[in-house]
């Protein structure tokens, strides 16, 4: 491996987190340059990224080491196909989503863009951090950094916006302390905080009262983290009233790289047999991810507001995620890797469109959108596009997640899931397809038809326009070759013995 | 030993485990039961606190000593484990940083509802 | 079988895909933006008609597009029975592009850029359905076809037009659950998607298994197939404009619905796991409710379009009847039927649009006399009338006939009593549709002055209507339907 491919691994978090030191030094000055330098440092991180995904795939798993300390003493960092998947997404997400922050900050949070961008690389650099680390204190570390960037983020929106971030400053503090006390277990256990050593540590001590212990402790952690129903209650209004800049990096965004953490410690850290056979983790969790997609999708039947019902429906989805990590099997597991990648752009794409609305005419309300299609044809395109992979109507790629999960379930004889799934999408189609009639069609509601206030609405600049119509595409491109993607990369993501 | 000292046992040997418990427990209480929101965070504060306790507890040894590099050959066994302290210094700076933030936060919130009572706070946002 | 490797079956599908973009940026330009659908229109048919010489010879163009999921691809197979359906849908999406323009022109209606871009976007996946190798190449089209028709059903924009999208899709999307639960646990059994002539389920489960499978797909498909009771979306559906009506509610959709129940029937299952699961008893009783019953509530209709829709689902269920018997005749009748009612159908409902734009008349019950008014219209609705009756010469005899052939083949002499039952209940709704029309004085007005609908209209019509004829005294015409259809059936083994 070359110079690149090695240190790659720590340029992937270091650029970002010196830029994000570099912002208010240069955004004293220049205040425009807060943007450039946030986009250069998340692009030279995709580039890392992308590099460390094809190293990966030719050569097999790379370690670095912090510092030059061995492990299990010192950090390490650890890439395989899992997490070098996983880190593209995050990248690409993010690379496009901020291309489109530019022109929704400076309308929305004109005078506070530095210290804007400064705590958008911070998240950014944490949430990075979660998915290269290879050792379990330095994920709390790198969890912490992202959750309080996000908390700050989030903060800054209108309305309920202080409430919200606070709500969820202390559920998802109680689920970082959780996730600490499973380290803390662990600890006692083994005496190690890397991952691989735990892995051999831990499979003579499967008995013992304290390893289920951390494990409950984990699960429940990552669970408030995800927003896994019922402990999702932070989520809806966190995403509907913080920014649109910052709606549409954290839904995507935030919660798969949570699941990520789930499926490092149910399979990497805790042998599959150990989930599966000694302690039924994997049944219950795949049982509360069931009930999580209904009630997710019946919540978010009941709202108005774009951005919540989009919340709600990102609750459901999470559950797909989970439902696929539950069942266990091949099958099952690609369905939720794959949904990890489709439900990133999926999400992405949607709160691009409610922001670039936002922008636009200033409203959430769905039933306040009459014909807008005329007005912004494009942006609106993206939103069926995205609609229907929501539902799954296939070539989108929402389509190939629900097929690979229905194969799962089919395959563990499990026929509670498969009508859950499939009830699902007929959900996520009712309440999508109503905002599919208020887009395009004339639907008179009574006394609700005034003229958008404000500018004119037009079609969102093209700084906003381009990531949502890549977005789009992304959704059509991944469904059709979601084969190639799972044939090349997630096949050699599964846990050994899949 | 019999069942009774196996009780008294339990309760007076591990009685960090207890305290620890009672101090998480307490905490929980306060974020979750109460309506002010800075006896929330102080709840929150106190929950993060007996995390950071336990730790360090974990780490001690029976006639260990400061883990403070002395003259002569180092053995291991001589000092408690300095690592979960190191641990929860970190866990300390998350904390605090938490705890500005969620102050910060509260600023915000004083300053648009005038108030901290959270009832109060949902009322006026209906 | 001689397989051939060709990109003609995509080229099929994306010419209208590429019109689809085009009539979207044509939109000010309508003249353009028409070129474009009736380029696209001709030159699909040209595509598909080239391939006809190949499958005539007895080979098959087959094209991997790229894999789908391990295993399976999007693959497109043209075998005897996807050409049929290609031709039919491409050849009468030609004389429906020049109909649209009279009708959207003549009426003036609004939106027609999105109308046409859905149409060119349903027909691609119209013939994505025909040329699908396999179950999940069939499901993506099909869903592709649900998504794209509802604009059109919701053209109108009107509270109705939108109820009735909103029950179009409840509808198909409900049945698309069942379809994905039928193919995944179909991949699951037999870890095949593929269709075989003959079908390939045979022992890949248990019997009871195997019938859950074949009542869940039936469901699925069958909604589109208008079956009963699962038809309500058909009848509804007929507030669209005409040409949505007559292409995609006569030929496009339920031919669709049709075409996917007899590849399940014939090339997933098998007639001879049918008659050992004896199912096919079932499902022609079953069907044969939907005969009689439809045509009984096409007799209660005033609304011209709604006794047709009726009369749709009540045709649409001979063709099921005729693959459920098993036979070679019965599947012979089964699938010329496929294309005679096609034909048939649409003379009808053009006619029934031409009527409405010029008079503004929807019902029955105001069309007395306009058999004067529009005497080549109304002689083209009679040929049609005759044809759904079963009379000679016009080709719905020819069906019925083999359709009767292939009853009395499977033993089961209670179908041509039901066949000839629905033939009496069809001249009962029909022929005084048409007696009205020529016989009656129009109500109001003095001597009825003769105006036709426009060329754009009539042509098609007239058109439409001759080959129904022509069919029916050589079905070989032109297209060589009854060659294909023979090919058909001598390829499903397993009788």
């Amino acid at each position: 491996m070359n110079t690149l491919q090695t240190q790659a691994v720590i340029l992937i978090i270091l650029i970002p987190l010196m830029s994000s030191y570099a912002i208010p030094l240069f955004g004293w000055r220049w205040k425009g340059s807060a943007f450039f330098i946030a986009l250069t440092a998340i692009g030279a991180s995709l580039v890392c990224s992308l590099i460390l995904l094809a190293t990966v795939l030719t050569k097999g798993t790379i370690h670095y080491h912090l510092g030059g300390w061995l492990p299990p003493w010192g950090i390490e960092y650890v890439i395989d196909p899992l997490n070098g998947f996983v880190a593209v997404v995050v990248c690409i997400i993010s690379f496009l989503v901020t291309i489109s922050s530019k022109e929704s900050v400076e309308k929305e949070l004109p005078e506070k863009k530095v210290r804007f961008y400064t705590i958008y690389l911070l998240l950014f650099t944490g949430l990075m951090g979660i998915v290269v680390t290879g050792d379990v204190f330095n994920l709390y570390v790198f969890l912490e950094i992202a959750s309080l960037a996000a908390y700050a983020l989030i903060a800054i929106g209108e309305d309920g916006a202080p409430l919200a971030s606070f709500n969820y400053i202390i559920m998802g503090t109680i689920g970082a302390c959780f996730y600490l006390l499973g380290v803390g277990y662990l600890y006692i256990v083994t005496g190690s905080l890397n991952m691989a050593d735990l892995a051999k540590l831990l499979p003579p001590l499967y008995d013992s009262k304290v390893v289920l212990i951390a494990l409950a402790f984990f699960l429940i952690g990552t669970a408030i983290k995800m927003g896994l129903f019922p402990l999702h209650v932070w989520l809806p209004d966190a995403y509907t009233y913080a920014p649109s800049a910052v709606s549409s990096f954290i839904a995507p965004l935030m919660t798969k790289v949570m699941a990520y953490i789930l499926i490092r410690i149910l399979f990497t850290v805790f042998k599959p047999s150990y989930v599966i056979e000694v302690v039924p983790v994997a049944s219950i969790l795949s049982w509360i991810a069931a009930v999580a997609i209904i009630a997710g999708s019946i919540l978010a039947l009941a709202q108005r507001d774009l951005k919540r019902m989009l919340a709600y429906s990102s609750v459901s989805q999470i559950g797909y995620i989970v439902l696929g990590i539950g069942l266990a099997n091949k099958m099952g597991l690609i369905g939720a890797y794959l949904h990890i990648l489709n439900h990133a752009f999926m999400k992405g794409c949607l709160f691009s469109v409610a922001g670039a609305l936002m922008y636009r005419t200033g409203r959430r309300n769905i039933f306040q959108l009459h014909t807008i299609h005329r007005k912004m044809p494009f942006t609106m395109g993206a939103l069926v596009i995205g609609a229907l992979s929501m539902i799954g109507i296939p070539p989108t790629a929402g389509f190939f997640s629900k097929w690979y999960l229905i194969l799962g379930s089919i395959e563990a004889q499990n026929w509670v899931f498969v009508a859950v799934i499939l009830a699902s999408s007929l959900l996520n189609a009712l309440y999508f397809f109503r905002v599919i009639e208020n887009v395009y069609f004339e639907v008179s509601q009574g006394g609700l038809k005034e003229e958008p206030v404000g500018d004119p609405v037009r079609e969102v600049p093209l700084s906003m326009l381009t990531p949502i119509i890549l977005l789009a595409a992304g959704i059509l491109l991944l469904g059709l070759y979601n084969e190639r993607i799972i044939s090349g990369i997630l096949v050699l993501a599964l846990p050994r013995g899949f | 030993m019999k069942p009774e000292e196996k009780m008294v046992d339990y309760l007076i040997s591990k009685y960090n485990y207890w305290v620890y418990i009672f101090l998480m427990m307490l905490g929980f209480y306060a974020m979750m039961g109460k309506r002010n929101l800075v006896k929330k965070l102080i709840g929150m504060n106190i929950f993060q606190t007996a995390i950071i306790l336990y730790y360090i507890s974990i780490g001690v040894k029976k006639g260990g000593t400061l883990p403070i590099f002395m003259e002569g050959a180092p053995r291991a066994a001589d000092y408690i484990n300095p690592l979960p302290h190191v641990l929860m210094l970190t866990a300390i700076v998350v904390s605090v940083s938490t705890t500005g933030v969620a102050l910060a936060v509260l600023l915000m919130i004083y300053r648009r509802y005038k108030t901290l009572e959270e009832n109060e706070i949902l009322k006026s946002i209906r | 079988m001689d397989i051939v490797y060709s990109i003609r079956p995509l080229l099929a599908i994306l010419v209208s895909l590429g019109a689809a973009a085009l009539i979207l940026a044509s939109g000010r330009r309508p003249n353009l933006r028409e070129a474009w659908t009736l380029l696209a229109a001709v030159a699909k048919f040209l595509i598909v008609l080239s391939m006809a010489p190949s499958i005539l010879n007895g080979q098959v163009l087959e094209y991997t597009v790229l894999p789908l999921s391990p295993g399976i691809s999007l693959q497109l197979r043209v075998d005897p029975f996807g050409l049929y359906f290609g031709l039919l849908a491409s050849g009468l999406w030609i004389a429906t592009s020049f109909y649209s323009i009279g009708y959207m022109r003549g009426l003036n209606e609004h939106a027609q850029t999105r109308y046409y871009f859905c149409f060119a976007v349903a027909l691609s996946s119209t013939i994505g359905v025909a040329f699908a190798a396999n179950l999940l190449t069939l499901f993506l089209f099909y869903e592709l076809l649900t998504i794209s028709t509802y604009p059109l059903v919701a053209h109108k924009e009107t509270p109705e037009a939108l109820a009735a999208g909103r029950k179009y899709l409840t509808y198909l999307l409900t049945s698309a659950v069942f379809i994905l639960f039928s193919i995944a646990y179909t991949y699951q059994l037999a870890g095949s998607l593929d269709f075989v002539a003959g079908g390939f389920l045979k022992g890949q489960g248990s019997p009871e298994t195997l019938r859950l499978l074949f009542v869940a797909f039936i469901l699925g498909f069958g909604t589109k197939a208008a079956l009963m009771p699962i038809h309500e979306w058909l009848p509804t559906a007929m507030i669209a404009p005409t040409p949505v009506s007559a292409l995609l509610h006569a030929v496009a959709v339920v031919k669709a619905g049709v075409f996917s129940c007899l590849r399940v029937i014939d090339y997933v299952f098998g007639p001879s796991l049918l008659s050992d699961l004896d199912l096919w008893l079932v499902l022609g009783y079953f069907v044969s409710i939907t005969i009689i019953g439809a045509s009984l509530l096409a007799l209660a209709q005033d609304n011209l379009k709604r006794r047709l829709a009726f009369s749709t689902i009540s045709q649409l269920s001979y063709i099921v009847l005729g693959a459920a018997l098993i036979t070679p005749s019965a599947l012979m009748g089964s699938v010329l039927h496929m294309a005679f009612h096609g034909f048939m159908k649409i003379t009808l409902f053009f006619c029934a649009g031409a009527i409405f734009v010029k008079t503004g008349k929807e019902n029955i019950s105001q069309m007395n006399g306009i058999g004067r008014r529009m005497p080549l219209t109304m002689a083209a609705f009679a040929v049609g009338a005759f044809g759904m009756a079963g009379i000679p010469p016009v080709c719905g005899f020819l069906s019925k006939w083999y359709l009767c052939l292939g009853s009395m083949e499977a033993r089961e002499a209670v179908f041509v009593l039901i066949l000839l039952t629905s033939s009496l209940l069809n001249v009962a709704y029909f022929f005084p549709v048409v007696y009205n029309a020529f016989f009656k004085k129009e109500a109001g007005e003095g001597p009825p002055v003769r105006e036709e609908a426009s060329w754009w209209m009539l042509a098609p019509i007239l058109i439409c209507a001759l080959m129904s004829l022509i069919l029916g005294l050589n079905p070989d015409a032109f297209i060589h339907f009854h060659q294909i259809a023979g090919m058909v059936a001598a390829s499903i083994r397993g009788f």
